[in-house]
């Protein structure tokens, strides 16, 4: 039993005057090492508060040692004392500093650099192969959109929401789809759209990511139907020969977004993939795992729809030839591929975090 | 009362799960009831609705006055006020969980913490993702509870179907959310005990002595149960107990200082066991 040799170490300076009092062992045990515990409770307080300039560098040094002390403590008082309440202090008092000695190490801004500088594309490329099962969806759901459409007009009313469908109808002449490409005057009015633009688009990729949860369906599904009205919408413009255009207005944001939503859509693919098969692990680790991996693209997938936001309102609507639109979109595309598949490649070792 | 106490007693040993630290020492911590994380997340909402409530209250006086000098103003307003509205309704819980208490305030006010299951960090991996969840386990079963009866059948089928992760904490052990099950994560109690006045120093000596087969018939459990009468200093429960134990002891009960005879007993009661427990032998309760 180790803790005999601590039982007789001598405690220096404030030992409390009631020691002479307690006539039991464990009760001079505690009387001996309270000043300690007290002053790890400071510390501990001091910490949770955040409140750093209350402590003395050498407290902040002395954090450690104290820790173990009274860890050690808890496991002497555990097999010598049967002082329910000094038990259940030193347990609240351990676990407490347990929390702050162990805490997270990295100021939040160590882990932003770290997350744009690597830790995202990584997120990213780890979860490859859901891309590509997303990615499949999205281009069937198209393909849906555009053959229903064609095969009965009906279709169109019944995907596209009244929103996107005023002028722009089946019959509608090519003069007023081109017109409702077109940019409009002024930059009044654009950023509270750019800005209602994210907050809704955000709030749909959160919902494909957090639907993941049921095994992945529902975020197919979800992205099957917004792809759809996609796929509609071209179909109308095509009717018109306006195709080429309509892609360009288009991908000026939607690359940007399309992404963004095809990575959210691949997450909570993902997720749902490992609890639906979670290999050697089990099912809770399986989950945990691939949520804090999949959470990291969510981050990414909330700054790009922030970017396409901004292109959706601004860009879209201030730049007006068809080439340059799609040199914006074209550029935009680029680099997120960049950034998500070859940014890093070589430092991609050292973190063993493949899917499953 | 000893039953009422026991039966506490396993409930919360219910939700009693260990874990070991580095050193090596078992630390036990508490899953949270259901019903204190619903509290903490009703009174998170509801303050996350007045900050919002207010700020949008500032800007529409702040509005009233810019609108007379430009559009530009009046835009930027609007467009701080939707970015705003998203932070609160993401950032909130982000950033509170992030900090050294990784707590909300509706949870520092429940006394609860956020904690990584395994025992390790909580990372801001963990945090975002818990949180991402929010969503289909609030919002959507709430938004589906109001339009789902327009909708027919299905929407109905759709509710139940939302209902399942609302009310998902009550179908496993550990109380986890779904966003916990995919976090890694936990919601334990996080309790602050000052430290306490041990209840076997100062006690007047000698005015009683109790033998070794007095002394034996009780346990740990019983000495852990007197101690919580000792603290809670009610004299007639003292008087009963106290009773009590004279009639098992055969001592006949004295009309003088309940207290004072209980803290003797108390303190040799603890010596006793505590000696024994020092040779390794341990007695949990009387029925041992």
């Amino acid at each position: 039993m180790k803790p005999l040799t601590t039982w007789f170490r001598k405690q220096e300076a404030d030992t409390p005057p009631a020691l002479e009092s307690a006539a039991l062992r464990s009760d001079r045990f505690r009387l001996e090492r309270e000043g300690d515990w007290r002053r790890l409770e400071h510390i501990v307080t001091a910490l949770e508060k955040n409140r750093l300039r209350r402590l003395s560098d050498q407290d902040v040094l002395d954090l450690p040692v104290l820790y173990r002390n009274t860890a050690s403590s808890l496991a002497v008082a555990r097999q010598t004392s049967l002082d329910a309440a000094t038990l259940e202090y030193l347990e609240a008092l351990v676990r407490r500093a347990w929390f702050q000695v162990y805490g997270p190490r990295q100021s939040p801004f160590t882990w932003l650099r770290r997350f744009f500088g690597g830790g995202l594309s990584r997120a990213v490329r780890a979860i490859w192969l859901d891309i590509c099962i997303a990615l499949t969806v999205m281009i069937i759901g198209t393909m849906v959109g555009w053959l229903l459409t064609d095969r009965d007009t009906e279709w169109y009313y019944a995907l596209v929401p009244g929103q996107f469908a005023d002028e722009r109808q089946p019959g509608a002449s090519a003069e007023i789809l081109r017109q409702s490409l077109e940019t409009k005057d002024n930059a009044g009015g654009l950023g509270t759209f750019a800005a209602a633009l994210f907050s809704n688009n955000a709030s749909v990729a959160i919902l494909a990511f957090a639907l993941g949860f049921a095994f992945g369906i529902p975020s197919l599904l979800l992205l099957v139907h917004n792809m759809a009205v996609l796929g509609a919408m071209l179909w109308l413009f095509s009717q018109a020969g306006l195709a080429p255009d309509f892609l360009a207005w288009l991908s000026i944001h939607g690359t940007t977004e399309l992404f963004a939503i095809l990575l959210a859509g691949a997450a909570g693919l993902h997720i749902g993939r490992s609890m639906a098969f979670p290999g050697q692990k089990s099912i809770l680790s399986a989950a945990a795992a691939s949520g804090q991996r999949t959470a990291k693209v969510m981050l990414g997938v909330v700054m790009m729809l922030i970017v396409a936001g901004l292109l959706e309102g601004y860009a879209r609507q201030l730049v007006g030839s068809t080439a340059a639109r799609a040199t914006i979109g074209g550029g935009m595309l680029l680099f997120w591929i960049l950034y998500f598949f070859v940014f890093g490649r070589g430092r991609d070792a050292p973190e063993v975090d493949a899917p499953s | 009362m000893n039953a009422s106490i026991s039966r506490s007693n396993r409930k919360s040993a219910q939700r009693l799960r260990d874990l070991v630290t580095p050193e090596g020492v078992s630390l036990p911590v508490t899953v949270a009831l259901a019903g204190s994380r619903f509290g903490a997340v009703l009174l998170d909402l509801i303050l996350v609705g007045v900050v919002t409530f207010v700020l949008v209250l500032t800007l529409i006086f702040t509005i009233g006055g810019a609108s007379l000098l430009n559009q530009g103003a009046t835009e930027f307003l609007v467009v701080f006020l939707i970015i705003c509205a998203f932070a609160l309704r993401y950032g909130n819980f982000l950033y509170f969980e992030l900090g050294p208490r990784a707590a909300t305030p509706g949870k520092r006010l429940m006394g609860l913490r956020v904690a990584a299951r395994d025992g390790g960090r909580l990372t801001p991996e963990s945090v975002i993702a818990r949180n991402l969840l929010r969503d289909i386990e609030i919002f959507l079963p709430l938004q589906m509870a109001f339009t789902s009866w327009e909708t027919g059948l299905f929407g109905i089928a759709a509710f139940v179907w939302f209902l399942c992760f609302a009310l998902f904490p009550f179908f496993n052990r550990d109380r986890l959310r779904a966003g916990d099950l995919i976090a890694g994560t936990w919601v334990i109690e996080a309790p602050k005990p000052k430290l306490q006045q041990a209840m076997s120093i100062d006690v007047a000596e000698k005015e009683y002595r109790f033998g070794d087969a007095e002394l034996g018939i009780y346990g740990e459990h019983e000495l852990q149960v007197l101690e919580g009468i000792l603290r809670d200093n009610r004299p007639e429960v003292m008087e009963e107990v106290a009773t009590t134990i004279c009639g098992k002891i055969g001592w006949t009960p004295g009309h003088s200082d309940h207290r004072a005879f209980l803290e003797t007993f108390y303190a040799q009661l603890r010596a006793k066991l505590e000696r024994d427990m020092r040779f390794g032998k341990r007695k949990a309760d009387k029925h041992s």
